[in-house]
């Protein structure tokens, strides 16, 4: 490969506290050579023909996405997702890494199914995919998976997420299980006791549609139970999609005790309020479910001020046969990646973040949240790169997106800013047409 | 009439109440003669316009007779058209109301305008399904041809000799029984126009 | 005063005006059903689905009389499996009976939302025959009818819903309903059965049954259902306490007025939600309201058919 230069771009690298115009090069490894001001001249000259340039005025240059939560379906359920199309999802919307939870089938519950994962999303080559193995064998909540051995082959995290580990037993033994090998258990926080068969949040509107609904409460006394089997354990607990003020506030107190614990939010959850349920378009049904005002409010304020370490976008594709069903009986989830960008600057507009805050939320934060590499452009660094624009805007149309699947609540929604280029160890995994003038 | 005045839609007159009370009273007397001679008759007129006829028909009728007014009968019959689904807004229900037995009975249902003949064809329907009436008669007090349906009046206060795209507008007023500013006029359309 | 919607799904859908629509008419057709013959030829070709994917036989029959009075041709579909268990999508279900060319679909549910499914998906007329605990418009629309020829009006008056709120169309159609036409709706049940935020559709709680009967005007009961607790929803702990704390009988009838209504969208659980000398009592109207069922089922077959026409003419007219 040749060597790369990123010219005139404003480049956003929030580990280093910058936000400039200048020049990004990166070397025939695929990795950062240099940053600064003046590169082009400096090797244009040296260099001559040997360094492609990709102008980029106008654009943002950021380290590329980084998402702690997609569901690629593959294996088992191909007609979904499958490693390459979420990977050309993933490329579309600026993320060059991606974590996939265990809920395939079978189940990633042991070390082969894990290095089939890594195998194919190799042969892909659309992004790094790392897998996150299950908690339970089965995720069936009754023993342990293979843990050691799934993190020996690469899996980054545990999780049943998509059901919860309503054995408290279970999950405490887990907590101090993967201490050893320094990964997280993803928790998906819903008591069932509390709702079981429901449809959405409980409240006026699950009233008004006549819909079952689940309490808030049934995310927070999860919540709470596992911040206190972490604090007990030591062990690392990481809360998936955290949606309601009050786990949000209970997360932020266990951090200021020192409690081992890091979360994530969605941008559907940071977005949208159980309002858009009205309707029942049942691409507005995911787990958890869309919450109320205040709730999507203080999950705003918590990614505002840190307590909410990193936006994920649990990324879950669902065919028309699980959504084109009565609202009860439809699947929980929507796909995410390719609008995730666009939700996020939907925060910068609305004045909760800055740029440089919302950059890191989408990649810096959950790199380190993870300890993966990447999320970072200093000379050495992962050549993993996104150029967006922040003053084009993308309209939604789920019939063009990547995705195999189309369950997005997004669908006809004008959202700021657009991907015009993806960068996975220095090699383009998407160029989008740019409108004009790049 | 000027074209002007046609475009502006202006009502020429045809019968003033005088007109209208005289056509009424002819139409009386024969009913009188041809049945009210053979027994009992009751009126029924087609709402909304054939109601306030057919309440001066039946005081004439008395008259002409000698006797008490014969009873009468409305009936509305939206539930009977067979244009509900061609696209107009759904017309407001009326009541329909026969306060005397159908079947059997002698009955002269009463219009004010007689144009296509859909009108009475839907009533006649409507009143087969309250009995089996002796017979029916039919009096208008416009006839203005155009009909669709072979459909006659056995009296008729007024023939009137229209276009198709012309109106005919029949002016109620007073108490019904007696009504100072009965009138008939004629509104035509544009030249030129189907 | 006009209707020119294509579906019936909701109370919550329509206008004041469109409410009064559908009554003005349904009393015209209550007068029709005192006719010797009650058939008359408006509706004389056109096809009526009844969907019943849910047990019913009352509210069935009740379409099914209106329809075959309007001179419609009627079919049924049900059974009570659900599409989705056939390997079907209610839309899949839904699409292959339009492709038969009905005009009316008359979808009834256990689940909310289905009939907005439909309505959306088809462009056939969707009238909702109750999904889940969403809403049953022509129900309201039946007690609204009742009490407006007992009542005359509803401003100023207070209608009691009792018990399982929670789980019950019916109530959330009339308090939509009944508090739009300017009705104080006061529901009351164990506050289990009290789904949060009732009071933003426009009801006020009450714990008491006889707190919540006293001055009011009418009482609606609901019918409990033993399901529900053999369903482990822990909603109460036997019928049994529950009819001695919400049940109406002649001891609790001392507190209510003496001239209040009481309505019951049926089947009744005799000696459960209600003791038999109420449910017989003078101050029944349950079975106005069966006959008043029909007529107000006449009254929205009658307004939702054709309407996609009707909106073609308009646009056509507006194209001129």
């Amino acid at each position: 490969m040749r060597k790369r230069l990123f010219s005139g771009a404003r480049i956003v690298d929030p580990a280093r506290g910058l936000d400039a115009v200048a020049d990004l090069l990166v070397g025939e490894d695929g990795r950062v050579l240099d940053v600064g001001p003046g590169l082009r001249r400096a090797t244009g000259s040296a260099a001559g023909g040997e360094v492609e340039v990709v102008p980029c005025s106008g654009l943002v240059l950021a380290p590329g996405f980084v998402d702690l939560h997609v569901h690629l379906r593959e294996p088992g359920q191909e007609y979904k997702e499958t490693i390459e199309t979420g990977g050309r999802a993933a490329a579309a919307g600026g993320f060059t890494t991606v974590c996939c939870m265990a809920n395939t089938q079978p189940v990633n519950d042991n070390a082969s199914i894990t290095r089939f994962i890594l195998e194919r999303a190799a042969e892909a080559g659309l992004c790094r995919v790392l897998p996150i193995g299950a908690v339970s064998a089965g995720m069936r909540g009754e023993r342990l998976a293979d843990i050691g051995e799934m993190r020996a082959a690469g899996a980054v995290g545990f999780s049943d997420d998509g059901l919860p580990v309503m054995d408290a037993h279970l999950m405490r033994r887990a907590l101090e299980y993967t201490r050893t090998f320094g990964a997280p258990v993803i928790a998906h926080e819903e008591d069932r006791c509390l709702g079981c068969h429901w449809a959405m949040h409980e409240g006026e509107v699950s009233t008004a549609l006549g819909l079952p609904g689940i309490p808030g409460a049934a995310e927070d006394v999860m919540v709470a139970r596992d911040i206190v089997l972490a604090e007990d354990t030591g062990g690392w607990l990481h809360v998936a999609h955290v949606s309601t003020a009050r786990s949000v506030e209970l997360i932020r107190r266990a951090k200021e005790r020192g409690v081992r614990v890091t979360t994530e939010a969605t941008p559907h959850h940071f977005t949208l309020t159980h309002d858009a349920v009205r309707g029942y378009d049942t691409s507005t049904k995911m787990a958890p479910p869309l919450r109320p005002p205040g709730d999507v409010a203080a999950v705003v304020r918590g990614l505002a001020d840190g307590t909410i370490d990193c936006i994920a976008t649990d990324h879950a594709p669902h065919s028309r046969v699980e959504k084109e069903v009565e609202f009860e009986l439809a699947a929980n989830g929507v796909i995410g990646l390719e609008t995730a960008l666009g939700l996020t600057l939907g925060l910068v507009r609305a004045g909760h973040l800055g740029l440089s805050q919302a950059v890191a939320l989408l990649s810096t934060r959950p790199a380190a949240c993870f300890g993966i590499e990447g999320g970072r452009l200093a000379p050495g660094d992962r050549a993993d790169l996104v150029l967006f624009d922040p003053d084009a805007e993308l309209l939604v149309d789920p019939a063009q997106g990547h995705s195999r699947s189309r369950n997005t609540p997004f669908g006809g929604w004008t959202l700021p800013g657009r991907v015009r280029r993806t960068v996975l160890l220095g090699r383009d995994t998407f160029s989008g047409v740019p409108d004009a003038g790049v | 009439m000027t074209a002007d005045d046609a475009r502006r839609g202006e009502l020429k007159p045809i019968m003033d109440a005088a007109a209208v009370e005289r056509a009424l009273r002819r139409m009386a007397t024969q009913i009188a003669e041809d049945l009210a001679s053979r027994g009992e008759i009751a009126l029924v007129g087609i709402r909304a316009g054939g109601v306030p006829v057919a309440r001066r028909l039946a005081r004439l009728v008395a008259e002409a007779e000698g006797g008490p007014p014969p009873p009468i009968g409305e009936v509305d019959i939206t539930l009977y058209r067979d244009d509900l689904y061609t696209g107009l807004e759904k017309p407001v229900l009326g009541e329909t109301r026969i306060p005397f037995p159908v079947e059997g009975a002698r009955i002269v249902l009463v219009d004010d305008v007689l144009f296509t003949g859909r009108t009475v064809r839907a009533a006649l329907d409507e009143l087969m399904d309250y009995g089996r009436p002796r017979l029916v008669r039919l009096a208008v007090l416009v006839d203005r041809g155009h009909r669709e349906l072979p459909i006659q009046a056995d009296y008729v206060g007024r023939r009137l000799e229209t276009e198709l795209s012309d109106r005919v507008v029949v002016v109620h007023g007073g108490d019904g029984e007696r009504d100072p500013e009965a009138r008939v006029e004629l509104g035509r359309a544009g030249r030129g126009r189907p | 005063m006009s209707f020119a919607r294509k579906d019936l799904v909701g109370i919550a859908d329509l206008e004041e005006h469109e409410i009064l629509t559908l009554l003005d008419t349904a009393e015209r057709f209550r007068e029709l059903n005192e006719r010797p013959i009650k058939k008359v030829p408006t509706l004389r070709g056109r096809s009526v689905i009844h969907l019943f994917l849910e047990p019913s036989t009352r509210t069935r029959t009740s379409f099914d009389i209106a329809a075959k009075r309007m001179s419609a041709d009627t079919f049924s579909v049900g059974g009570v499996t659900s599409s989705a268990v056939k390997g079907e999508t209610l839309l899949d279900t839904a699409r292959n009976l339009h492709a038969m060319r009905p005009d009316v679909i008359v979808v009834r549910h256990k689940m909310a939302g289905t009939a907005a499914l439909l309505a959306k998906a088809l462009p056939c007329s969707v009238i909702n025959a109750g999904d889940g605990f969403h809403e049953h418009p022509t129900q309201a629309l039946l007690d609204a009818l009742t009490l407006r020829q007992r009542l005359g009006g509803f401003e100023g008056r207070t209608v009691t819903i009792v018990g399982d709120i929670a789980h019950s169309r019916v109530a959330r159609s009339n308090v939509i309903l009944l508090t739009r036409l300017g009705a104080r709706v006061r529901v009351c049940g164990p506050r289990t059965l009290i789904p949060p935020g009732i009071e933003a559709l426009g009801a006020v709680a009450c714990d008491r049954l006889r707190d919540a009967i006293e001055d009011a005007d009418v009482v609606m009961m609901l019918r409990i259902q033993q399901e529900r607790i053999d369903q482990g929803g822990h909603y109460f702990p036997n019928t049994r306490e529950y009819s001695r704390l919400y049940g109406l009988n002649l001891d609790t009838m001392r507190r209510a007025r003496p001239d209040v209504l009481v309505m019951h969208p049926g089947p009744v659980n005799r000696g459960v939600e209600i003791s038999p000398e109420v449910a017989d009592g003078p101050w029944s109207v349950i079975l106005d309201q069966v006959t008043n069922g029909v007529a107000v089922r006449m009254s929205a077959m009658y307004h939702v058919m054709g309407a996609d026409r009707a909106e073609a003419a308009v646009q056509r007219g507006a194209d001129r």
